[in-house]
Formats: structure tokens, C-alpha cells, sequence
């Protein structure tokens, strides 16, 4: 037994690095990047999100970018339009009459375009599964990206299921998706 | 309270019983039977009379029995905000019967006739715009009815050859499970998996 320290081994030192990113350019007038690097930095930082609030996950929707998890500070900030927007939140039930309005609403979208299934409902039916009108699943009418687990999930869940888009857009490639 | 409601049907019964087939007070709650040709009449004597008073429609809504003679029960709720008293009425009608309409003496009627013709398909003589108003463009079935199937007939999906969302037969990925809420360890009527080779050895 003892002490461990394994889990507070401190990282760079992220305030040293922008000083130094900071003076150099302060100092040369540019910086020096891959067009990939700066696409990417470009994409997660501006995450645009189409409101599509169908259901109680919505308040949860609304509740992520309100000033206690302010999803702003990521630059993921809602857009009513389709057509200016990024990343569609599918909040809440999809029912059969709204299938076909949803799939309109994601070709309206520009490329690139990532889709965020919302809470049990969206996922898979959730709760209402086996009901005449309701559409199990999302990913039957539009091809999901991140699954957000919960019924509702909370703002935090949201938070965090945007947070994994990010990465995965870091992740994959930019030019050709 | 419950004195003032069996007072109130009473009058009622007695001032229009042509129109009121029975009435009766349970939980404090009145309820007035009635007909189908009766109906108009009686909820405009309802809303008229200064003693009633029931101005407000509450809700309209239906009620399936099956196994009766005529199946559907449909049940009106109105509120009489003057007199502070509520009133129930019922009226039993068959599947091809057509009740009319208080569209004109109550306009909020107009989307309830809507919705209980979309659920049960009931029908009603006199309503203005009689069509589906929850269910999707083009539903078949009243959904509300005994005999319809929990999970529908039909299912949606996007088609990416025809680029267009399609309507489908229901095939489900897992299957309708019934809850008989009995606890296996007591009172169970089947033999519990493993149980039946509980003689064998």
C-alpha cells in the first residue's frame, strides 16, 4: 500500500503552450498547419445544432445550452435553420407521420452532416416499442452518429454524447467523410 | 354535495324525459344516460337551462366494449362554471351508428368529434370537417378499438433506392411479450425452465 500518484501525473502545461503558440505568432505574423489540422479545428469548434426537439428530451436539449453546461464554450450553439446547421439532435419520439418531415428536414442539410439520436425513444422505440405510430428507432429513416443512452438523458449525457461527435470528427477523415 | 347532484338529476330526468334514458350518482359524480336522438336536444337543455348552466365542454370521448350488443359507449363531460357542478353524459351506439353533432352548440366539440371518430370511427351527422386528426395521413384501423393490434399494421422506413420514406408490414426484431404479473414462485399455473425434470430422477 502507499500512496499512488498515478493519476495525478500533470499533463503540458496548457497555458505555457498558447503563451508560446501566442509569442510566435505575435513575433512571425503566421503559423504553420495542415489544411486536414485546420479543417478539423474549424468543424469541431462550430458544431452547429438543428433543433429537432420532438419530446421531454428537448427541455434536456434546451437545458445543455443553458448557462449551467453552456455547450457554447464549444462552439456548439443551436440554428433553427437546416441549412446553416451541422449536427441534427433528434430529441424525443419519432412518430410515423413525422418520419417523413425528419428525413426532409436532414436533406435540407449541407454536407457535412452528422446526426445525434437522443434518448431511448429516438434510439430504439424506447418505451414505445411495440406502439402502432411510433418509429422504432431513428437510424431507420436518417444514419445516426452517437447514440445518446437515457430516458431522458440528462443535459451532462448530451454533453457528453457531443463532446464524442467531436472526437469522432477528429477522428475520421475530412476531405471525403 | 352529493344530495344537490341526485336533486339535479332528478330535475333533469324529470324535465326532459324523453331525451334522458336513466341517470345516477356514483363517487359523488352525476351521470346522465341518454340516446342518440336525444342527444342534440338535451345538451342544448343542458347548456340553456339557468338551473344547469353547463357552458363548458369538458371532453368528448368513447369507451369499447366488445362483447356488447352495441359496442361503443360514447361519454360527454361538461362543466357548468356558473352553477360549479359537473355533469356526465353516456350514450351507447353501435358500429354503424351515426351520432350527431353539438358542433353548433359547443364549437369546441369540433376537434373532440374529430379525434374519437379518428380513434374509434364513430361517426358523426353534422360536423363540418370529419377526418383523422392525430393518426398518420392515410391510416387505416381505429386504434383505440379492442380488435386493434398494439403495434399497428404498418411500419415506416427510409428507402435510399426510391429516396423517399416507405410504408412497410410490421415485422418485429423482437416479439410481443404478454405479462401475466404472476409470481413464478407462487401461484404459477406452467412449469418454470428445469422444473420438469424435478420426477425423473
Amino acid at each position: 500500500m502507499g500512496v499512488t500518484t498515478a493519476g495525478a501525473i500533470a499533463g503540458a502545461d496548457k497555458d505555457v503552450l498558447a503563451r508560446n503558440l501566442s509569442d510566435e505568432l505575435a513575433d512571425k505574423g503566421f503559423l504553420l498547419t495542415s489544411t486536414d489540422d485546420l479543417i478539423n479545428w474549424a468543424r469541431t469548434g462550430s458544431l452547429m445544432w438543428m433543433t429537432f426537439g420532438l419530446a421531454c428530451c428537448a427541455v434536456e436539449m434546451m437545458q445543455a445550452s443553458m448557462p449551467r453546461y453552456d455547450i457554447e464554450r464549444f462552439g456548439i450553439a443551436p440554428r433553427a435553420s437546416p441549412r446553416q446547421s451541422d449536427v441534427m439532435i433528434v430529441a424525443g419520439t419519432l412518430t410515423n407521420k413525422m418520419a417523413p418531415a425528419l428525413r426532409k428536414v436532414y436533406d435540407q442539410m449541407p454536407e457535412p452532416r452528422y446526426v445525434i439520436s437522443m434518448g431511448s425513444c429516438a434510439n430504439g422505440g424506447g418505451y414505445y416499442h411495440y406502439s402502432y405510430s411510433v418509429v422504432r428507432g431513428c437510424d431507420r429513416v436518417v444514419p445516426v452518429d452517437i447514440y445518446v443512452p437515457g430516458c431522458p438523458p440528462t443535459a451532462e449525457a448530451l454533453v457528453y454524447g457531443l463532446l464524442q461527435l467531436q472526437r469522432k470528427i477528429r477522428r475520421t477523415g475530412t476531405i471525403v467523410r | 354535495m352529493s344530495d344537490a347532484l341526485i336533486e339535479l338529476g332528478e330535475m333533469i330526468a324529470s324535465n326532459r324525459s324523453d331525451e334522458v334514458d336513466g341517470h345516477g350518482v356514483a363517487n359523488g359524480e352525476l351521470t346522465v344516460f341518454t340516446t342518440g336522438s336525444g342527444l342534440h336536444a338535451l345538451v342544448q337543455y343542458l347548456q340553456e337551462n339557468p338551473a344547469c348552466a353547463f357552458t363548458t365542454l369538458i371532453d368528448i370521448t368513447a369507451v369499447d366494449f366488445p362483447q356488447r350488443e352495441t359496442r361503443f359507449e360514447v361519454v360527454y363531460h361538461f362543466l357548468s362554471m356558473r352553477q360549479n357542478h359537473r355533469v356526465r353524459v353516456k350514450l351507447s351506439c353501435g358500429e354503424d351508428d351515426v351520432i350527431p353533432s353539438i358542433n353548433d352548440i359547443h364549437p369546441s366539440a369540433n376537434w373532440f368529434e374529430r379525434e374519437v371518430f379518428d380513434m374509434y370511427g364513430i361517426l358523426f351527422s353534422g360536423h363540418p370537417d370529419l377526418r383523422r386528426i392525430l393518426t398518420d395521413y392515410g391510416f387505416r384501423g381505429y386504434p383505440l378499438r379492442k380488435d386493434f393490434p398494439t403495434t399497428g399494421y404498418t411500419e415506416v422506413r427510409y428507402d435510399e433506392t426510391a429516396k423517399r420514406v416507405v410504408y412497410e408490414p410490421v415485422s418485429l426484431v423482437q416479439e410481443y411479450r404478454t405479462f401475466d404479473f404472476m409470481s413464478p414462485w407462487e401461484g404459477a399455473d406452467y412449469i418454470l425452465p428445469g422444473d420438469e425434470k424435478q420426477g425423473t430422477s
